[in-house]
């Protein structure tokens, strides 16, 4: 009995639907797909509109404290604009539907947190392994495990880079306020297309939920990539075969190129081939393809570094404080600097050495148990003292906690 | 060979010859062809390929309509080692 | 002899990898014969087919088609394949891989996918264990099987997949063998043309990994006991259908129910509810 009745419940569903849908007559125009305007938005919101702005049409999320909000202004917008939203079973299915729709011939993102990304990490490994431009939000959370869902943290910042087994490189990006969460999200899609390599945005749960003025350039004033095509017919395609920049091009599935791709180690046509020099090449590539194109990826601020001995290193909703404290010490007279990073993977290791050998002490804040602080460490390489402020998660350092820190240092 | 009746002229009756490839290579010996052929007009020859199977052969003294045609060996072949083509007489 | 070079589907084939990985006796190669013939006798046009596979022994088939195919991580074909679909229906879509990959590591994808009969085609290869690792026990191997990894007698009863499947909310379920050629070529056509989520099972031969260890020695004597033990009932009730290796196996067609919306048209209703709503909003600029 209660069988049928669910039947004809979701039949007159369908046909209020269908009725709906008749009502509309053709509009020739499009709905925008860019809000121009001022606004005054949440760090995810303005995520969601960047990547509609820099052509996302597909989004497969699952929801997950402190990122649902992107999944919901997407399931929102992506219709209006012809775009795809689908909500899946689980964050595996998503990432890999969503390499599925960038294999589609469409630019696909997903947006999740701490555990979620956890789950997606075999597939990063697939998507750098194929080269399938993706991009995924990951809205930190203090960690590990389930943590503090509605607390930030900077956590994922070594798994960002390691998370799925091998050597491959990765991109990761990482905004401090709701408007760069809106221009990275288009740099993300931007530079997941040029070099198509799956790109992390790093936000952190306060930039997320953070209200703060969004400025909207027009349509025209926003630079857009498209993934590399191939020039040849497809009897003399290679799909592995790198172009300049050490990409190759990318015919997607239904475009008559015939194309096999495969996770295992491929050759240049594509086919599986197990076998230690094809593996060499192959890897040494995946990994040049970011690292030789470095200094075009890395994107950093510098705040007061000419005249300063002691220089603050940090990223996201840490700078913020950071560049507080930098204001608070000058006043004290101390002169101190702030390097904001905005791109943490492909680490700025030439900037960090350069720094390291002019200024005594680089003191790394972030919300983490020393994370970003052992790689400046490691780049430092003894030219100065790399010290650490911050907690393992649940609340941002306070301009004055870094300032006790510079006071302290200065004081020895 | 069918038995018609005799006002038929069987040199009148169009027979379709089909001929019977193997790509000796790929065998690999299952012999689900010899097996399962409705016709049962394969067997293993005594050649080897150059993995070391026996590939299949029509068996020899049957007369050149034996096999029907059904194709059913093709289908079957794991390999993608056989196929059959008719003959244009 | 004079032995031919070229087979007819070599065009179809990516004839430069051949012969394939296979063991001698596995099915995996008649039920890939009978696929491609299947889609060339339906007369999709090729560009728009696009095969999606696992991993394991039935995930290899899609290193050995010309046609757009994708070989993925272990469970994850199906939304790979909902990720491809629905960004152009014009794709037909076939995931081809194996039961361990769909409904072990892969089970809630397939389930969810059904659910949502997503307009695909699932050719399910059930060889009962998990053969590319050398036999172990899968949610497919029957209890008391003998696997690697059941030196004792596997202890754990079976999935009867087209139960699964049907309860999900497949539209099309069959079951057929890897010796029951043509039927199975007939049933790949009907599914591939048919709009919604079908489900095919294929059971075949394993005789290195699974059928060595249990009663079928060759690949041979396992065709020769779908041959002697298989019986075909279409229409039966997909609860009867469970396997007892050894007895009666029930194989045909079972579920071939009036087509449902797929998901791709919800998805196109709500494009139009949502930029019909906008305009009635924000009106024609």
């Amino acid at each position: 009995m209660p069988f049928s009745l669910e039947r004809r419940k979701h039949e007159f569903i369908l046909e209020v639907l269908n009725i709906a849908s008749k009502q509309i007559s053709g509009y020739e125009e499009i709905t925008p797909d860019v809000l121009t305007g001022k606004y005054f938005m949440t760090g995810n919101v303005a995520a969601a509109e960047g990547a509609i702005a820099a052509g996302c049409r597909y989004f497969a999320g699952y929801p997950i404290t402190p990122s649902s909000e992107i999944a919901e202004r997407l399931s929102e917008r992506l219709p209006q604009v012809n775009g795809i939203f689908l909500q899946m079973e689980d964050e595996l299915a998503s990432i890999v539907s969503v390499l599925g729709a960038s294999w589609g011939g469409v630019k696909s993102m997903t947006a999740t947190s701490g555990p979620g990304f956890s789950l997606m990490q075999e597939t990063i490994g697939l998507a750098a392994m194929t080269e399938t431009p993706c991009v995924i939000i990951n809205v930190q959370r203090g960690g590990p495990s389930t943590g503090l869902p509605t607390l930030v943290g900077q956590g994922d910042i070594m798994q960002t880079r390691w998370g799925s087994h091998g050597d491959y490189e990765i991109i990761a990006l990482s905004p401090n306020s709701p408007q760069e969460c809106f221009n990275l999200t288009i740099e993300c899609f931007n530079l997941s297309e040029r070099y198509r390599v799956p790109v992390v945005l790093l936000m952190d749960e306060s930039v997320g939920h953070m209200t703060e003025r969004v400025i909207i350039p027009p349509k025209s004033k926003i630079k857009t990539v498209d993934r590399p095509k191939p020039k040849v017919p497809p009897e003399r395609y290679l799909p592995y075969k790198p172009g300049r920049n050490l990409v190759p091009p990318m015919a997607c599935a239904s475009e008559g190129y015939f194309i096999h791709i495969t996770g295992l180690t491929h050759d240049e046509r594509g086919y599986p081939m197990i076998e230690a020099d094809v593996q060499e090449k192959l890897v040494k590539r995946l990994c040049d393809k970011i690292l030789k194109n470095a200094d075009k990826i890395i994107k950093y601020e510098e705040h007061n570094l000419e005249d300063s001995d002691i220089v603050l290193v940090s990223f996201g909703i840490t700078s913020r404080s950071a560049k507080g404290a930098v204001r608070l010490a000058r006043e004290k007279g101390i002169n101190v600097g702030l390097l904001r990073l905005i791109t943490i993977w492909p680490f700025p290791e030439k900037q960090i050495r350069s720094l390291a050998k002019q200024v005594d002490t680089l003191i790394v804040c972030e919300i983490n148990n020393k994370q970003l602080y052992y790689e400046v460490e490691r780049c430092a390489a003894g030219n100065a003292e790399v010290h650490h402020v911050g907690n393992p998660g649940g609340r941002v350092p306070t301009p004055y906690e870094i300032l006790d820190k510079i006071e302290g240092l200065k004081k020895k | 060979m069918k038995q018609f009746p005799k006002f038929i002229n069987e040199e009148m009756l169009r027979r379709e010859i089909w001929e019977f490839h193997v790509i000796a290579d790929r065998c690999k010996g299952c012999g689900y062809c010899i097996e399962f052929c409705p016709e049962q007009i394969l067997e293993a020859s005594k050649e080897y390929n150059a993995k070391g199977y026996h590939p299949p052969k029509v068996k020899d003294g049957l007369p050149p309509d034996a096999c029907s045609g059904c194709g059913f060996c093709a289908l079957i072949c794991p390999e993608f080692a056989i196929f059959i083509r008719k003959k244009e007489t | 002899m004079k032995y031919a070079t070229e087979h007819p589907m070599d065009s179809l084939l990516r004839a430069d990898r051949m012969p394939h990985i296979w063991c001698p006796g596995c099915g995996l190669g008649s039920i890939l014969t009978c696929y491609l013939e299947a889609l060339v006798e339906t007369g999709i046009d090729l560009k728009y087919a696009t095969m999606v596979s696992g991993i394991g022994c039935a995930g290899r088939a899609a290193g050995y088609v010309k046609i757009d195919s994708f070989h993925v991580t272990h469970g994850r074909p199906i939304p790979f394949a909902i990720g491809l679909k629905v960004t152009d229906p014009r794709r037909n879509v076939t995931v081809f891989s194996g039961d361990g990959d769909l409904f072990a590591i892969g089970g809630n994808h397939i389930i969810h996918a059904a659910r949502r009969n997503v307009d695909i085609t699932v050719i399910c290869v059930n060889n009962f264990n998990y053969g590319m690792t050398g036999g172990q026990v899968g949610p497919t191997t029957p209890i008391g099987a003998f696997t690697t990894t059941t030196p004792y007698g596997n202890i754990e009863p079976e999935f009867n997949l087209p139960h699964l499947c049907a309860s999900a909310g497949a539209v099309y379920v069959a079951r057929w063998t890897s010796l029951h050629a043509r039927r199975l070529k007939e049933s790949i056509k009907e599914a591939l043309l048919k709009r919604g989520f079908c489900f095919i099972e294929v059971l075949s031969p394993c005789p290195v990994a699974f059928g060595r260890r249990n009663m079928f020695r060759e690949g041979i004597d396992m065709m020769r006991y779908f041959r002697d033990k298989c019986k075909i009932v279409h229409g039966v009730d997909t609860r009867d259908v469970g396997i007892v290796l050894g007895e009666e196996i029930i194989i045909g067609k079972f579920v071939d129910i009036e087509e449902k919306e797929t998901l791709h048209d919800h998805i196109a209703r709500i494009q139009r509810i949502a930029q019909d709503r906008w305009w009635r909003k924000y009106g024609k600029s």
